[in-house]
């Protein structure tokens, strides 16, 4: 007698359900949407401007089909493309600079799923057309460029307290080297720089009369400041890819020292490349307290040397000196001050800071304001050629007071909460590219190029699953068709897991699943080829099953275990190619090990588990 | 309905001296023609630049390559890409150019642009750019994830099973994906990175196939008492005999099916599974099987760890 235990049917009831629900997203289809949010904010859209927006809408005859709030920003969804390129065009005009207006699309998921957590599946750029960047950064100049930032500053520090050297230098990519003439000015120096610059490795050398300290950046130090030279490129990025209008462009750290960027739907690789590419930084000016900013506002005059700008719409009056250049900046993080109020603390290199350091101490109580300052090109067309022009943007982005003398790091404070400074210190970080950029990987697939390779996936999953249930059923009959259910609830199950994980399906990816499908009937073929020996043996009905399975499940476990050792090194190989292929098959043989076993044991113990049954339809004559 | 209605009793064994021969020949003649002809790498391995066109009707491709050379580009292959409205321009720089021209992305619009002006009709479906240090990087990747695969799965195999079936299905798994690159080989079809992926997937296929017939030796081995070595190995090639075709036949239907309906791009992955799943499942029999019996393996290097020695502990 075979039974199985009522907590397995409750599990695979539950599994099914679950799998169908998580499934269920990617048959309804997307909807083209214009999203709108703040820019560089984290504000949420108001509703004066979304009824702007649909008053402007309305005032064009453009009806919208849903309005759908998400995170912090707002989508509108539109029957078709066209309608949707006209639609952003007059928002955007109605909204103006501050908003973010982008083309996106919208799942049309209804709200009982989505509030399940359930969302379809991603599709990859070879599935819709689309361009896909990788960009190698040169982060070992920012390492460079840093320690020859605390090279200066140790000099300068070691002249402040008065410790005479012969020489200070650097040495390879992430050294530096002390030089002295006396043991005594070296064993000083050592005290000072060990307890000062602990995020290096200090060691005394002497040789023939000349003392040095030889200090190594450490490991985790160096790897801290290539992880934040990536970030800072990707978050510059980001920004940058948003202004495209593509909101579901993606920007994702590969390797060490790669980021590629992903722009679905994009069919002009031109303006794309010179948007990722432009440059933009930040810019400390000194605020101009001897004028009253209103009354310049109101049609005062200004002086030459001060230009006027506009701060959460109030207008401020600042000098147009430079104080400090964003490209000195090497790391701005938020966090809490003494007095319990969030600051930003940044880090400059040695370089610049000298005019800052002699300003700021003048300037001790006075208020300083950092300015996002951008250059935007715009392809136009003149006289029927393509040019491209390049516009200077500049926005103040904060106004805080100067508490001290600031040297080669410093606190922004007068914040008004965690939220702002993490933001400045995102923007900080983001305004300009920390380190040269060069696109070493391009691919370009036409829209029509993705449509075709969908229709082309799909119909091979069809035709493939189709044969296979086709041949199970015939050669196994009633168990074949068991086996056909589990084989079905297996691709139900990949597609549900590939929809929770977020992960991107690509063409390689379906090639994967169509490829499970052939391997994961596998497991039933073992079974059922076993359960047919053990009859032809003249083993019972119930002594055949039991066996079949029970001796079938070790070599099943080998085989797939195998499998999955070469589908994880292709995984680490970490091409996305190759990756999408090896996440579909891990998938699909861990959920064919439970649908394959668990799932039809289930079925077959319910149908052919009595007692009473002599006989199973396994195909034998 | 079934294939075999009795157990078979077929001697695969007694031809284990031919497959051999078989074997090392279609070896050698693998590592000779990778040797003479190498491989023909596609873009994701070399770096270079690709165009994918579609002219409104059919294309001429000599036409297309006299109006390259025109142009300037004398190393331009053009080649048809699945339909003949469709066409594949791959400009693959060579070695004393490679830095002068690849390395600057400015010089691979001017590339493209220039193809473009010299085909007026053709309409761009798609662009690929690699830059020269990603391919080189793929290469050694490939290399490694190959090596890392045998390895990783050799370890596991001796870990289960025996070390003799971990050596001889180790020359298996790479009988099998020298052959299929010695084909690929041979008739100058373009491996890249996704056939890189199917000859690893290859690996696993026939490693599951393999163990298949290993987990059934190791159980007639400890039924069999009296049985010999050769005359197990049969045994359990037959009785698994109806699986393996059942799971052969199935997959490369479906690899059949994504060749056929896939598309273009999936045609080498396709194709290299194809080999790989006829390749691995006769080398599942005739290179593990007949090698694990040619390293001697015998009864007691199956049964189960000894009990005894637990018993004599005081």
């Amino acid at each position: 007698m075979n039974r199985s235990p009522i907590w397995k049917y409750l599990l695979i009831i539950v599994v099914i359900i679950a799998g169908f629900i998580y499934a269920l997203p990617n048959l309804y289809g997307e909807l083209p949407a214009v999203q709108i949010a703040v820019a560089n904010s984290s504000v949420t859209v108001d509703q004066q401007a979304i009824d702007q927006v649909k008053q402007a809408l309305q005032a064009a005859h453009i009806s919208y089909l849903k309005e759908q709030h998400e995170d912090r920003t707002v989508l509108f969804t539109f029957a078709s493309p066209d309608v949707q390129l006209q639609a952003k065009e007059i928002i955007q005009n109605v909204l103006g600079e501050q908003y973010l207006v982008a083309l996106n699309l919208a799942p049309t998921t209804p709200a009982w799923l989505k509030s399940l957590g359930a969302a379809p599946m991603k599709l990859g750029l070879d599935l819709r057309g689309g361009v896909h960047f990788l960009l190698q950064v040169d982060v070992a100049s920012v390492l460079q460029q840093r320690v020859e930032g605390d090279l200066h500053n140790i000099a300068q520090a070691l002249r402040d307290e008065r410790i005479r050297y012969a020489g200070v230098f650097r040495h390879g990519a992430d050294g530096i080297t002390l030089q002295f003439r006396t043991p005594d000015a070296l064993g000083e120096a050592y005290n000072f720089v060990a307890s000062r610059y602990s995020e290096f490795v200090w060691t005394k050398q002497s040789t023939a009369g000349v003392f040095s300290l030889q200090g190594v950046l450490m490991p985790a130090a160096m790897h801290q400041a290539r992880q934040e030279t990536l970030e800072q490129a990707m978050n510059t990025l980001r920004n940058r890819v948003n202004e495209l209008g593509i909101s579901e462009a993606i920007v994702q750290q590969q390797g060490d020292s790669r980021v590629s960027v992903d722009l679905p739907g994009v069919q002009d690789t031109a303006q794309a490349k010179s948007l990722i590419g432009k440059t933009a930084t930040l810019e400390f000016h000194m605020t101009d307290v001897e004028h009253d900013p209103a009354l310049v506002a109101a049609g005062g005059l200004t002086s030459a040397d001060t230009h006027m700008y506009d701060w959460h719409g109030q207008p401020v009056l600042l000098k147009n000196q430079v104080v400090l250049r964003g490209s000195s900046i090497i790391s701005a993080r938020s966090g809490f001050g003494e007095d319990g109020r969030a600051n930003v603390d940044v880090r400059l290199s040695g370089i610049g800071d000298s005019l800052f350091t002699k300003t700021t101490a003048e300037s001790i109580g006075k208020p300083m304001a950092v300015v996002y300052v951008e250059v935007k090109s715009t392809p136009k067309l003149v006289d029927g050629k393509q040019e491209i022009s390049y516009q200077t943007d500049r926005r103040v982005i904060s106004v805080a007071t100067i508490q001290s003398a600031l040297g080669n790091g410093f606190q922004i404070t007068g914040l008004s909460s965690p939220d702002e400074a993490r933001n400045l210190a995102l923007l900080l970080r983001a305004g300009a590219l920390p380190a040269p950029v060069t696109i070493i990987e391009e691919r370009q697939v036409g829209p029509s190029l993705g449509k075709q390779n969908i229709h082309m996936g799909i119909l091979s999953v069809e035709v493939g699953m189709a044969l296979v249930v086709i041949f199970m059923a015939l050669y196994y009959c009633v168990m074949g068709f068991i086996a056909d259910l589990a084989l079905l609830l297996n691709l139900v199950l990949i597609v549900a897991v590939l929809s929770l994980l977020g992960a991107t399906l690509t063409l390689p990816g379906i090639a994967g699943l169509v490829l499970t499908m052939g391997m994961a009937v596998d497991a039933n073929v073992l079974i059922f080829e076993r359960i047919r020996e053990e009859l032809r043996r003249g083993l019972s009905a119930q002594s055949s099953i039991h066996a079949g399975y029970e001796r079938a499940f070790v070599t099943i476990l080998d085989a797939n275990i195998t499998t999955l050792i070469v589908m994880m090194i292709l995984f680490s190989m970490g091409s996305g190619v190759v990756k999408g292929l090896a996440i579909t098959v891990t998938i699909g043989l861990i959920t064919s090990m439970f649908t394959a076993i668990t799932g039809t044991r289930a079925l077959v113990n319910l149908l052919y588990g009595r007692r009473t049954v002599k006989r199973i339809s396994i195909g034998m004559a | 309905m079934e294939f075999f209605k009795h157990n078979t009793n077929i001697d695969f064994m007694a031809q284990r001296k031919w497959a051999a021969i078989f074997s090392v020949v279609l070896f050698i003649v693998s590592m000779a023609t990778l040797a003479v002809n190498g491989l023909n790498w596609g873009l994701d391995f070399t770096g270079g630049t690709q165009v994918q066109l579609n002219f409104p009707g059919a294309a001429d491709l000599n036409l297309i390559r006299s109006n390259l050379e025109q142009a300037g580009f004398k190393d331009a292959v053009v080649t048809s890409y699945g339909t003949s409205r469709d066409v594949l321009v791959t400009l693959v720089p060579s070695k004393t150019q490679a830095k002068a021209t690849v390395l600057s992305n400015d010089a691979k619009d001017v590339l493209v642009s220039q193809v473009l002006q010299s085909l007026p009709n053709a309409k761009v479906v798609a662009i690929n750019y690699i830059g020269p240090q990603v391919g080189n990087e793929m290469v050694t990747k490939g290399w490694l994830a190959i090596a890392v695969a045998l390895l990783g799965t050799m370890i596991y195999i001796a870990a289960r099973f025996e070390k003799r079936f971990a050596v001889a299905s180790t020359v298996a798994l790479i009988h099998d994906p020298v052959i299929i690159l010695g084909i690929f080989s041979l008739f100058h079809l373009e491996f890249n990175l996704i056939t890189l992926a199917a000859v690893l997937t290859v690996i696993g296929y026939s490693l599951n196939d393999t163990i298949v017939i290993f987990d059934r030796v190791r159980e007639d081995f400890r039924k069999l008492r009296k049985a010999t070595a050769i005359e197990v190995m049969n045994q359990a090639i037959n009785q698994t005999l109806s699986r393996t075709i059942m799971t052969s036949a199935l997959t490369l239907t479906v690899v059949l099916a994504l060749f056929f309906l896939g598309g273009s791009l999936l045609h080498g992955f396709s194709l290299a599974l194809i080999i790989g799943i006829i390749v691995g499942t006769y080398s599942s029999i005739y290179v593990a099987g007949a090698l694990s019996i040619a390293l001697g393996l015998s009864r007691q290097h199956l049964l189960p760890p000894n009990k005894e020695a637990l018993d004599d502990r005081p």
